[in-house]
């Protein structure tokens, strides 16, 4: 049973890597221009992916998509802004406290991914929040982004609509954005 | 219990060598921390740091997702299981299932492996998958939705049932089966939050056997009425059970709720429950055998000149020649509570798998109906028919031939 064990150890740690890539997804050469993939020793590794990407559902207004940003290359990395053909509006958000309550505001600078790193978007955490949402994220539906980075690259990836019972901080806007239930 | 098939001792040869290791690791690692302390320390000390590693802790076990058939038929039975059926929504069409399906998918596909699933709310509850598998099956009502002809259908009604419409029917199945019960608990919560917005839930099933690592995984398993339960069963891996089980790469499930009356079992004597089975309550030897898998001699008749195997002994009215019509059982024991008057409520989740519903389980189901003495203390009150599909690779999902 001891040899058993350690089998089924090792096992979950191949199948686990193995899994992780599926999951992941990244940027074509052509969509990264970021000086990082050019400096990177290794040609193919893309500097930025994205790790299990998904947006909650939501019938209309205001909702929120979140995943795992990495950084592959040497430089750190900025995203600056979002957009998606799902809503006319997209911010990148960040989670604070105000008046002791948690509430969600435009990040000042975006998402920077550390050089080696990587960024998680989450509920509760950043994120990139949708606003006017004119058509149903149904479960399931595979929603379309694109990331645009500080220095002009953009980077697309593809988003799982899920079914999420949370994801529902108010919204403390930076300026007047109309009167959107929560997300 | 002459047979030591079953319920043995321990085997000492293979135990306490597996013991002595670990513990000798154990103890020459404290030795080495301890240094020339080593010495005064007398050696009780160090045996609380050993005894931990002399239980093997297999939460972390994995059972594969990928492959081109389904986990969690030819796997070995996991200790825990629960059956949910769901009920489309009105108006789910074949794009809906499909999104179903692939999110469905890929839950099972993380949950199986240890990892949580996208958007799980309790990642720290995936950690330990304890052999989960999560195996996904199709009703007649799934197909309909889909605008396909359905490759199963109800079973036709048989003099023993007493169904009740809460255990019957479904569109679509998950079975969810592994070593540890919180486990099972997660991975159902993960896969009913995905489904809800597609279906509503018919009916939810939980099932028992024998904890893992309380008998060797061998064993025939008893069930709730003390009988050992799948004696006469395919073996994965042989050609039977790839002819018995198997459709391609998919099989079909049949799953009746069976109520065993255990008051009245009690009532019977070991004498007269070993008629009615046709094998020794002890070690399921046949009546006219010494050991569990001696075959039934059913032509050897008693000094009196009657048959020593009934004629309506459960093994013989139950018994089927030929190899490619036998059904796999992977059967699971339900105890759900007590009435007032201390009645259980309880049974089995006889669970069967086969290629071919009306050729292997339809005729086999009719034969026990007409005389089985078994019936006598055993009744099916649900019965609920699914088509099992292919399996999948790392980048496709369950049912992605018939709804893509």
């Amino acid at each position: 049973m001891s040899s058993r064990h350690v089998f089924v150890t090792l096992a979950i740690a191949a199948v686990a890597t193995v899994s992780a890539c599926g999951a992941r997804q990244t940027a074509s050469p052509a969509a990264v221009v970021a000086p990082a993939a050019v400096a990177s020793p290794s040609a193919a590794a893309p500097a930025l992916t994205i790790t299990d990407p998904w947006v909650k559902t939501t019938k209309e207004g205001m909702t929120a998509a979140f995943g795992t940003l990495v950084n592959n290359s040497a430089a750190d990395i900025a995203v600056v802004s979002a957009s998606t053909p799902l809503a006319p509006m997209v911010e990148l958000h960040e989670v604070v406290e105000a008046k002791g309550k948690m509430v969600m505001q435009p990040k000042e600078g975006g998402f920077v991914i550390p050089a080696h790193g990587s960024h998680t978007l989450e509920p509760g955490g950043d994120h990139i929040m949708l606003m006017k949402v004119a058509e149903e994220v149904k479960p399931g539906a595979e929603i379309p982004f694109t990331l645009t980075l500080k220095d002009g690259g953009t980077f697309a990836f593809t988003a799982l609509g899920k079914d999420f019972a949370g994801a529902k901080e108010d919204y403390q806007p930076g300026m007047d954005m109309g009167s959107d239930s929560d997300g | 219990m002459a047979d030591p098939r079953d319920e043995p001792g321990p085997r000492p040869g293979v135990r306490l060598t597996r013991r002595g290791l670990f513990a000798g690791g154990a103890v020459a690692a404290a030795g080495a921390v301890a240094g020339t302390a080593m010495a005064m320390t007398r050696a009780p000390e160090t045996v609380p740091a050993a005894s931990p590693a002399a239980v093997p802790v297999l939460g972390a076990a994995v059972e594969p997702f990928h492959g081109v058939r389904q986990a969690g038929i030819a796997t070995p039975a996991q200790a825990h299981a629960v059956f949910a059926a769901f009920d489309l929504r009105a108006g789910a069409d074949r794009d809906g299932l499909a999104r179903l399906m692939r999110l469905l998918t890929d839950d099972a596909r993380r949950l199986t492996q240890g990892r949580a699933a996208l958007a799980d709310t309790e990642p720290e509850l995936a950690a330990l998958p304890a052999r989960l598998t999560v195996t996904f099956g199709f009703g007649p009502g799934l197909f309909k939705a889909a605008g396909l002809p359905a490759p199963v259908e109800p079973l036709p009604a048989f003099s023993i049932d007493r169904l009740q419409e809460r255990w019957n029917g479904g569109d679509l199945l998950a079975q969810i089966c592994a070593d540890d019960p919180l486990t099972v608990s997660h991975a159902l919560r993960m896969i009913v939050k995905d489904a809800r917005s597609f279906a509503t839930v018919r009916w939810t099933q939980r099932g028992f056997r024998r904890a893992a690592h309380t008998q060797e995984p061998t064993h025939t398993q008893r069930n709730v009425m003390g009988q050992l339960d799948g004696t006469v069963n395919p073996v994965p891996g042989d050609a039977d059970f790839e002819r018995a089980v198997w459709s391609g790469d998919g099989t079909t499930l049949v799953l009746r709720r069976i109520h065993t009356d255990m008051e009245t079992w009690d009532a019977a004597d070991t004498v007269a429950k070993e008629f009615t089975i046709g094998r020794r309550l002890s070690d399921g030897a046949p009546l006219t055998g010494s050991r569990e898998h001696d075959e039934p001699d059913f032509e050897r008749l008693t000094p009196a000149g009657f048959p020593v195997i009934s004629e309506y002994a459960h093994i013989r009215r139950a018994r089927v020649e030929d190899p490619n019509l036998r059904i796999l059982r992977r059967v699971y024991n339900y105890d759900d509570g007590l009435a007032q008057d201390g009645v259980p409520d309880t049974g089995l989740l006889f669970a069967s798998y086969q290629a071919d519903v009306a050729r292997q389980f339809v005729p086999l189901q009719r034969r026990l109906a007409e005389a089985d003495l078994l019936n006598e203390w055993t009744t099916p009150i649900g019965s609920a028919v699914f088509h099992i599909p292919p399996g999948c690779g790392p980048g496709g999902w369950i049912g992605e031939a018939l709804l893509a």
